[in-house]
């Protein structure tokens, strides 16, 4: 592998090295590094800011168990399971993208093991939809005007349970769930360029850093869902109200 | 190169376990254990974060670098977590719940 410094050397432009490489780096280890790097001090950014979140659903629900044990069982756990699997397995392709690019396998096995990771993608974001729609229908969306529980809900609803309470519940549902799904929504738009420089076969074992970033983004993507499935659905799972 | 590559043996043996585990917590979730159906919940997701942390972000194969920044990501969040609930589980010791 030719390095910046390498190709002075020998009397060449800088230009001869990889065409990946920046010219503030010495040679592709060092650039990829350094891009890594960044990328995890991004997620752990990411972290702090999915905290808050993690944080408020800690405090309201040490405060008011009751309320979020019946409210979380308006959540169908069997979809949630199904979107986990889902996601999981959306993990498992682009971790297998990562490693056709690190292997040096043909463009078309990284775009295709990439194109799966987006269809998997999709259909978690389809069912999220379908689980949206439903709780708008049963007037469970926490914002004026239609939170609205039907009286079905409302006979469900423990005595010594408020309204208000079974509202922060299905706030932090949305508020939580659906940052979840704009990182998703993200993250495809960011894989689309990726996609079509993999088909171009700019990838190899040499440079393949933004795959590599990529899948970093996308496997905490998925880490974030991983605690969200058992506080949000399985919490009421066997709540009989 | 220096990469670490992962055997793909090693994805799917991973992939196995996060699909185990998540079978296990929605079946643990359907038995009322009281307090103890939280901590099952929370041990099964902090193990399959860890799978995905070290395997499919290759924490494992790393640098040390990468190590401190994942290391202080954790000691930032139990700040955060911790250095809160303080505040929150002592309100009310002082007699009426004036500032809830």
């Amino acid at each position: 592998m030719a390095t910046n410094a390498e190709a002075i050397e020998h009397g060449h432009a800088p230009e001869s090295a990889h065409a990946a490489l920046a010219h503030h780096f010495d040679n592709l280890e060092q650039q990829r590094e350094a891009g890594t790097l960044g990328m995890w001090v991004f997620i752990a950014q990411e972290v702090m800011f999915f905290g808050g979140l993690f944080l408020a659903y800690l405090i309201y629900r040490m405060r008011y168990p009751e309320a979020f044990m019946a409210a979380s069982n308006h959540l169908n756990w069997k979809i949630g399971a199904f979107n986990t699997t889902v996601l999981i397995t959306s993990s498992l392709t682009m971790a297998l993208a990562v490693w056709a690019t690190q292997a040096g396998r043909a463009p078309k096995v990284q775009v295709a093991l990439m194109l799966a990771t987006v269809l998997l993608g999709f259909t978690f974001l389809g069912v999220k939809a379908y689980e949206y729609h439903e709780k708008y229908v049963d007037g469970l969306v926490p914002i004026a005007g239609w939170f609205n529980p039907n009286h079905e809900i409302l006979s469900h609803i423990p005595a010594n349970v408020s309204l208000g309470q079974y509202q922060m519940f299905f706030w932090l549902y949305f508020a939580m769930t659906g940052l979840h799904a704009l990182h998703m929504i993200v993250g495809v738009l960011i894989i689309t360029p990726i996609i079509y420089w993999a088909w171009r076969g700019r990838y190899s074992p040499e440079y393949h850093a933004p795959v590599e970033n990529f899948g970093l983004y996308w496997h905490f993507v998925d880490i974030i869902w991983i605690f969200l499935f058992p506080l949000l659905y399985l919490l009421g799972a066997h709540f009989k109200p | 190169m220096s990469v670490h590559i992962v055997p793909r043996k090693t994805y799917y043996m991973v992939f196995g376990a996060l699909i185990f585990f998540t079978a296990l917590t929605v079946f643990v979730a359907n038995v009322p254990l009281g307090k103890f159906n939280d901590v099952v919940a929370i041990t099964i997701a902090v193990t399959k974060m860890m799978l995905v942390l070290l395997f499919f972000m290759h924490v494992r194969y790393s640098s040390r670098l990468i190590w401190v920044i994942v290391a202080s990501m954790f000691f930032w969040l139990l700040i955060l977590l911790l250095l809160t609930l303080t505040d929150y589980s002592s309100r009310g010791w002082f007699g009426p719940n004036v500032i809830t």
